[in-house]
């Protein structure tokens, strides 16, 4: 016997993960917390495209392979985030992010 | 309910918990730790979905190399403590925010897949090789120059200026 499992929960984990990812990116001030973030946001979307993948089943099991081109982005995007992050610091002695206002209107 | 079932309330149980902590907590190491197990879980679904390369590379990249970058980075800026020192001011919009994108997405799922299942089928490394380097070579080849590209500008970036 073959397991199923419920496709509506594994989303329903995804769209928790991905609001709490909202939620941080929102409230967060310090630029470190809120790159945690938008990675909890990242990994709701391949928890999706791995979950559609299966569901789906189609041969080139595209979802998977769209999973790890947006886990590669990921790690592009946090380094260039931190390497910024660290030049914000040694600029201003600060990386909160209501602080960082040089370009505001 | 199947055993698959069980297994994966159990994972998202833990990884939903470790994301709210992530997003609360005042102690920044403690945000990067529940970030580990959050990215831990995931991973572990994964692995319930029968997604195994893709697991090990969750593990692999997230937990080895990434959540190290975050470390190494709070330690570097001196990463404050406290309630005032993390969060801002827009606390209660920002929770309105996640709560009303929360609520569309569950009552989209809800509507659009209650009852389906998934039968997950092994996937193997091959077949995931396979098709990246037969259907998708080009978006493979743009992702490595991406990458390159980012490395190059994160050494330009926090290199410092000789005087």
């Amino acid at each position: 016997m073959i397991g199923t499992i419920h496709l509506s929960w594994v989303l329903a984990f995804s769209a928790v993960l991905f609001a709490t990812g909202v939620y941080g990116v929102l409230a967060r001030r310090n630029a470190v917390l809120v790159l945690m973030s938008i990675e909890l946001m990242l990994n709701a979307v391949n928890v999706n495209l791995v979950a559609f993948s299966q569901w789906v089943k189609d041969a080139l099991v595209t979802g998977q392979v769209f999973a790890l081109f947006v886990i590669v982005v990921a790690a592009a995007e946090v380094g260039i985030g931190l390497a910024i992050v660290i030049l914000i610091y040694r600029n201003r002695e600060t990386i909160n992010l209501d602080e960082v206002n040089l370009l505001k209107w | 309910m199947s055993a698959q079932d069980a297994a994966f309330l159990v994972l998202a149980v833990i990884g939903t918990l470790a994301a709210f902590r992530l997003v609360t907590t005042r102690n920044v190491v403690h945000a990067a730790l529940s970030l580990v197990v959050t990215l831990g879980m995931v991973a572990g679904v994964y692995l319930v979905l029968a997604a195994e390369f893709l697991a090990w590379v969750q593990i692999i990249i997230y937990v080895g190399a990434i959540i190290v970058l975050l470390l190494f980075s709070l330690m570097l800026t001196k990463a404050p403590i406290g309630r005032d020192a993390l969060d801002n001011q827009q606390r209660g919009i920002a929770a309105l925010v996640g709560a009303a994108v929360l609520g569309g997405l569950l009552f989209l799922v809800s509507d659009a897949f209650s009852g389906d299942k998934i039968q997950p089928v092994h996937t193997t490394t091959e077949q995931l090789g396979s098709s990246i380097f037969k259907a998708f070579v080009m978006p493979f080849e743009v992702v490595s120059i991406l990458l390159l590209a980012a490395l190059i500008g994160a050494v330009a970036l926090a290199r410092k200026e000789e005087p």
